[in-house]
């Protein structure tokens, strides 16, 4: 197996270690800093008193596939060529508690940079989380070794974002899709070949793709060979990184309906990853808005879109422009000035406090919990503050 | 630049616009010829654009969007590639100007911005010396005075402490920047037509908002044709002032903003429209994707391009697999090549496609 495998869940086969190009996405120059926290177009509302800081609640969740809890995944910046000094840490992940259903999906979007990946991987234990524990199935994953780790992957597979480098280009489809039985090990022959050419059909694809290679596919087409290679094993929890961001209108249509279909027919549980907010309005049932390596607001689809309650999500949504200009133009619309800031530095307290409008004294000195304010309704914020936005 | 006359031209198009524009592209074909065969990314593509105007163009992966906008640009020029039809800008016909003409508009009179700024920039000169020096290839002015002219942009385009940041090196900005200071470079001419080749893919939505917020004034004062090309419908509904639908190398539907998204008459639209996930409503289970993939442009489908994708093409009698379907225009600029008769196109998109959008 080469390199170009350990894209796969199935094929790294344990916690992979910390990728150089996250090295060096961690040693890039700081965002310079930019004009602070400009109220902008906004009239600022008057703070509504919180007086339930009481409470940190998961959210009510009977049966959880999937349990986080103060999940953190911290990468060391270290500088020196030949002996490397620790000189800090980017806080990728820094403290998450959710949980997923069975049968559920659950949106995760956020400005790049703000985790989402990280938290993917951490879970799909591609990576070993800095602290915090994972649960899946009841069972603690945060710190299990490769090896006892491998009878879990077949449970828990991803799909990537890029359709063109998550692809052995050397390997046909028919490798592709089977490599990770052969690592679960629990098919051969004939019915390892049969349970190939059933996947395909499954995804749309022809079984006669079977000794195919992906560079004769169009992205479309290889993003379900990915679909089709992650649900070899019949996984129970799915976690799709961005997987129709590299997809053109009418692909990426057709993918997030197979995507559904895929979740009805075998009753699949989805973390699904997207910066794109309105496909994540489609495809969940349940939202948490990432910042910063924190989540800052989640709840049902419904109280999302329709009541969000952070300044964050706020400043998201009104960022979206919606496909009809006559209600585009009416539209409120927040803009956010400056870049978001890395999570090699966050701000102290709220993290988003430099960037947001309503930010007073409290929200530099305290950091907001994540509470439950209405029934499966959470948020981060010392002003929370219903709006309507889309 | 080659203008190689195609027998095949469809004559028609160009014809029909009498009309000048200020830009003014009739029967723009581009063609890469490959070991495959002539490659037809731009097929017969006409349209015209006035100043103070701006123009998205949308269409899936490989209709020819770039490569049209390339055109425009006169940066179309491989020795296997040709370049034939006409493009007037402001009443001079670039594609028979010779190339040291068009070198000189570039940068002079239009300007392009791309999806990847760090494409467009030189990796090893600091931000500024690339804006300074761009600014004298045109303009005989000091070292001194073009810095000026760097900061004065970079401020106008929201960089933060300028003077500073124009010592800047591409990579020290982040993506937001680097699309400003991309913006910045196209604007040190004061282009009066700006072709903007998907500058907001790469950016986060919150970053996107400023930028398309940033080329709205940008146009308000300079009053400057923009030319837009997007696979995001929602950025066509924030920016533009028309639409041009392109499929396999030509317009299908181009009309204002406003009625492209509320009476479309071609399939195509109707699909897109259909097709996309929305932020401001819940859509039904399965969305209305189109179905298949865009054609190749080697062997371009005959009749209407987009017959072999089309759950319409049975009520459009034969000609719609024989002949291809020209632009006709249907209200005051509207225009829309489909052989559904025009009452049969308002009545399904009323009836069939409206009700599920
Ligand atoms: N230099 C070239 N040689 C051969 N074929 C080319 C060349 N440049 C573009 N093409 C082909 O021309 C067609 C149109 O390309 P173009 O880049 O304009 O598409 P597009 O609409 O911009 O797509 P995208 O949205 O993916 O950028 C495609 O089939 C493409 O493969
Ligand atoms: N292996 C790594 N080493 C150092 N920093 C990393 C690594 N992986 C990710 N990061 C940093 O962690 C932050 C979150 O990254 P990521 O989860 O990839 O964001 P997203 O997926 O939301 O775009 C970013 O600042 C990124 O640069
Ligand atoms: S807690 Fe944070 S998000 Fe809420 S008002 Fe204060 S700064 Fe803004
Ligand atoms: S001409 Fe025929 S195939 Fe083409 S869009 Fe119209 S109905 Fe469909
Ligand atoms: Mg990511
Ligand atoms: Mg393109």
């Amino acid at each position: 197996m080469n390199s170009h495998d350990s894209t796969g869940p199935a094929s790294t086969g344990g916690a992979a270690p910390v990728g150089a190009d996250a090295f060096l996405k961690g040693a890039a120059p700081p965002a310079p800093s930019t004009s602070p926290a400009a109220p902008v177009v906004m009239d600022k509302p008057d703070p509504v008193p919180m007086e339930k800081l009481a409470a940190v609640t998961t959210a009510a969740s009977g049966d959880a596939l999937l349990r986080v809890t103060d999940l953190q995944v911290h990468f060391p910046v270290t500088q020196g060529a030949l002996v490397a000094r620790k000189i800090g840490a980017v806080r990728a992940v820094d403290g998450l508690n959710f949980a997923i259903r069975r049968g559920e999906t659950l949106g995760l979007v956020g400005e790049s940079g703000s985790g989402k990946s990280t938290t993917g991987r951490a879970i799909a234990r591609l990576l070993e989380p800095t602290g915090g524990k994972v649960e899946f199935d009841g069972r603690d994953i945060t710190h299990l070794s490769a090896r006892t780790m491998r009878p879990l992957r077949r449970d828990i597979q991803m799909i990537f974002q890029d359709p063109y480098t998550s692809l052995n280009p050397r390997h046909t489809v028919g490798s592709i899709v089977s490599a990770p039985l052969k690592i679960v090990g629990d098919l051969s022959g004939d019915a390892l070949k049969a349970r190939v050419r059933d996947l395909l059909e499954l995804v749309g694809l022809s079984p006669e793709h079977l000794n195919r290679y992906p560079h004769e596919f169009s992205g479309g087409q290889r993003q379900r060979i990915g679909i089709a290679r992650a649900l070899a094993t019949h996984p129970k929890l799915v976690i799709a990184d961005e997987p129709v961001s590299a997809l053109d209108v009418s692909v990426r249509a057709q993918v997030v309906n197979l995507l559904g279909d895929l979740q009805s027919e075998l009753g699949l549980t989805y973390m699904f990853i997207a910066h794109d907010l309105s496909v994540v309005r489609h495809i969940s049932d349940r939202v948490a808005v990432m910042y910063l390596g924190t989540i800052v607001e989640m709840a049902d689809r419904a109280g999302m879109y329709e009541h969000p309650l952070h300044p964050y999500t706020h400043a998201l949504l009104s960022a979206v422009p919606v496909p009809d200009p006559a209600k585009q133009h009416r539209r409120e619309r927040i803009l956010l000035r400056g870049d978001p800031p890395t999570p090699l530095n966050p701000p102290a307290a709220c993290r988003f406090n430099p960037r947001c409008w309503k930010a007073e004294e409290v929200c530099r000195t305290v950091e907001p919990p994540l509470v439950e304010i209405q029934p499966g309704h959470q948020v981060a914020c010392h002003f929370p503050e219903e709006r309507e936005l889309v | 630049m080659t203008a190689r006359p195609e027998p095949s031209a469809a004559a028609g198009t160009a014809a029909a616009l009498v009309d000048r524009h200020y830009l003014d592209v009739r029967d723009l074909r581009v063609t890469f010829g490959t070991d495959d065969g002539d490659v037809r990314a731009v097929n017969g593509l006409s349209f015209g654009l006035e100043r103070g105007r701006t123009l998205g163009i949308v269409g899936e992966s490989g209709s020819g969007k770039s490569a049209a906008s390339l055109a425009l640009m006169g940066l179309q020029r491989g020795r296997r590639t040709t370049v034939a039809g006409e493009i007037w800008l402001d009443g001079e016909n670039l594609v028979t100007a010779s190339p040291e003409r068009v070198r000189s508009l570039r940068g002079r009179q239009m300007a392009m911005i791309f999806q990847d700024p760090l494409s467009a920039m030189h990796p090893y000169f600091k931000i500024g010396d690339q804006i300074i020096e761009a600014y004298r290839v045109h303009h005989d002015v000091s070292k001194k005075v073009a810095k000026k002219r760097a900061i004065e942009l970079l401020d106008r385009v929201g960089i933060p402490s300028a003077a500073r940041r124009v010592d800047s090196y591409p990579h020290e900005f982040s993506g937001g920047m680097r699309q400003r200071a991309m913006i910045a470079m196209a604007l040190s001419c004061d282009p009066s037509l700006l072709i903007a080749d998907e500058p907001t893919t790469a950016l986060d939505v919150t970053v996107q908002a400023q930028i398309l917020d940033l080329l709205n004034d940008l146009q308000k004062e300079f009053n400057s044709a923009i030319i837009i090309i997007t696979h995001d419908l929602g950025v066509v509904a924030e920016i533009a002032d028309e639409v041009l639908v392109m499929y396999a190398g030509n317009a299908v539907e181009h009309g204002p903003v406003q009625e492209i998204f509320s009476a479309p008459q071609h399939p195509y639209t109707w699909g897109l429209l259909s097709s996309i996930t929305r932020l401001d409503r819940t859509r039904s289970d399965r969305l209305r994707a189109v179905p298949g993939n865009p054609p190749s442009l080697i062997a371009v489908p005959d009749g209407c391009p987009f017959h072999p994708r089309c759950q319409y093409a049975n009520l459009a009698g034969p000609a719609t697999r024989t002949e291809r379907p020209t632009l006709e225009t249907v209200a005051p600029g509207h225009r829309v090549a489909c052989h559904l008769p025009v009452e049969a196109r308002v009545r399904i998109f009323r009836e069939e496609v409206a009700p599920s959008l």
